[in-house]
């Protein structure tokens, strides 16, 4: 799962002039083509960093994203429930392991990009920085957040860096199944006893400023992406992400009788686009820059973990072998 | 049939080993000590708690509950688990020492099973007793990188596992109430018959991990949990696991 792809580096880009202008048109060239970028093959600095960046916080996001969820396994309700969720956030850890290999490719080990995450220097998508309350919000996040993530990497598949592209069409086959899991859970839910239907509704009502939240600032205020979107490495703008979920899914959650609570919220007829009540945009970037409610466990839970875990790691350790990037 | 006390006795052991241990396997997902361990885990916990849900299937046949309300809804003395099962994760040495030990005894169960006069049982056998086989691979694998090839920590480590984990893994080989029933009428061989099978196969690998196997001087230490009396870890476990589904159990989930 992953969204925030708009949290793009706020540094000023690498300008293109530093490059090679031969090489760098040969590279847009192939781009404009549609061919992949592999790793050996020649990319701007740039291109490289975004990237890594990109990917990594995809990455991370998946680990992190498999902790919310990852307490109700344990508390799921009955065989088929348990046995589903256990493999779906198992899912979410493979596809960490996947991407992280993706990005190491492009030149940064495991360990480094782990660093990062726990010093706080890369970030993970905004939306595990919210607890699971009840078996309502697992059931919410399964369906929408899942659903959220797949309209990004279904776009972002389409992309032009090969091992990226790859991990994202396995990981977008699995997410299917998340979503379809997270469907029957609320249906479940919100055509059950009443108890189940304040369960889900509750839920609903907290996740959906994260969920408005989850593909980014509007286009009007996002950081410049002209070049990255030339270069495929963005593949749509948060706001076209965000009306092709609302299009998708806020029928589907309107035909269970389940409310949105935002009473602006309509399609307008005339311009086919939905509009709604913005969120607190504040609110997303106090909790990007770690002051959500749960940024300060995540962490400390996967401080934990690494730690917990180091022995492990240092006894699999060879003298003999040096760091070899996984192959694409 | 007279050997209904005796075979259902036999599965609820099995199945709420399978069930418990499943559960607490399952508690390493997201913060293994490598993301390669955490999917092993889930995908470990998976197949046992499949298995204990085709034990309790079988058990439903014999008259009992749907698996969901047999898995959900007893209280701690209805459960027949070992000890071994119902202890936290605790640190990964001892979660791999305890899934070594247990699946060794869980797939030789399952072989023995292959030949039972109980045939819904052998053919089930014969059908998990493949994926146990990868579970055991995977846990000698680990205990002997970790014992032998790793570092003078992880070597200590596992010792140290082992002489905590192996007097509770005896526990796994209570005998019940019906070993001469099961023996005589070729459901089971015995609880006898597959500790000393279990001895046999976990010594070499052991030895090779340079780990000593601890003297124990009563190995009934850990019994108990075949006639409902447990650690007191067992109830909190049931009690979080059943957090929702007591919210309304007769609801559908």
């Amino acid at each position: 799962m992953y969204g925030n792809l708009s949290v793009i580096d706020a540094q000023p880009n690498m300008p293109s002039e530093e490059e090679d202008p031969k090489l760098l048109a040969e590279f847009e060239a192939r781009i404009d083509r549609g061919e992949k970028i592999e790793p050996h093959d020649w990319m701007p600095r740039e291109y490289r960093r975004q990237l890594i960046r990109m990917i990594e916080q995809h990455a991370h996001s998946e680990i992190i994203g498999a902790l919310p969820e990852g307490t109700w396994i344990t508390r799921a309700p009955g065989f088929k429930r348990k046995m589903a969720l256990m493999a779906k956030v198992q899912d979410e850890v493979g596809h960490g392991q996947l991407l992280y290999s993706a990005a190491e490719t492009l030149g940064k080990s495991r360990e480094a990009m782990i660093n990062d995450l726990l010093s706080g220097k890369s970030k993970y998508s905004n939306v595990f920085n919210y607890p699971a309350l009840t078996w309502g919000d697992t059931a919410v996040i399964a369906w929408l957040i899942d659903a959220g993530a797949i309209v990004n990497q279904v776009a972002n598949s389409k992309g032009s860096y090969g091992p990226y592209c790859r991990a994202l069409e396995r990981i977008c086959q699995e997410e299917s199944f998340h979503l379809k899991y997270g469907y029957d859970n609320v249906v479940t839910l919100a055509t059950g006893t009443e108890t189940q239907r304040a369960m889900v509704q509750e839920a609903l009502n907290r996740w959906w400023q994260p969920i408005m939240h989850f593909h980014g600032p509007p286009d009007t205020v996002s950081v410049h992406t002209e070049k990255l979107v030339r270069w495929k490495v963005k593949m749509a703008t948060n706001d076209e992400m965000r009306q092709e979920f609302l299009d998708g899914y806020v029928p589907k959650i309107w035909e269970l009788g389940l409310t949105v609570p935002d009473p602006n919220l309509h399609k307008n007829p005339e311009t086919g686009l939905w509009e709604f009540t913005e969120p607190d945009w504040e609110e997303f970037k106090r909790v990007i820059n770690g002051d959500g409610p749960c940024n300060k466990e995540r962490l400390a839970v996967r401080r934990m973990a690494e730690e917990e875990g180091r022995w492990v790691r240092e006894a699999l350790k060879r003298p003999s072998q040096k760091y070899v990037a996984p192959l694409a | 049939m007279s050997n209904d006390a005796a075979l259902k006795d036999l599965l609820f052991r099995m199945a709420d080993d399978d069930l418990i241990i499943a559960h607490r396997n399952s508690e390493w997902t997201g913060l293994g000590p490598i993301m390669e361990e955490d999917i092993a885990f889930s995908s470990i916990a998976q197949d046992k708690l499949g298995h204990s849900l085709a034990l309790y299937t079988l058990l439903e046949t014999l008259g009992e509950a749907e698996p969901d309300t047999t898995a959900f809804t007893r209280d701690e003395a209805q459960f027949r688990c070992c000890h071994l099962v119902e202890y936290p994760i605790g640190g990964y040495d001892f979660s791999l020492m305890r899934h070594f030990l247990f699946d060794m005894a869980d797939m030789l169960r399952f072989e023995l099973l292959e030949s039972s006069s109980y045939e819904p049982l052998a053919k089930l056998a014969a059908k998990v007793r493949g994926e146990i086989k990868y579970h055991v691979f995977h846990a000698a694998t680990w205990v002997e990188q970790l014992g032998a090839k790793g570092s003078e920590e992880s070597h200590a480590r596992m010792q140290s596992s082992l002489n905590l984990v192996y007097p509770l893994a005896l526990g796994i080989f209570e005998p019940s109430q019906f070993e001469a029933e099961l023996a005589a009428s070729g459901i089971f061989a015995g609880e006898a018959a597959l500790q000393e099978k279990w001895i046999a196969a976990i010594s070499p690998i052991l030895e090779r991990s340079n780990l000593r196997i601890p003297a124990v001087a009563d190995p009934a230490q850990a019994y108990g949990g075949r006639r409902g009396y447990h650690t007191e870890h067992l109830q909190p476990m049931l009690t979080e696991m059943t957090e929702v589904f007591r919210i309304d159990p007769t609801a559908s989930w």
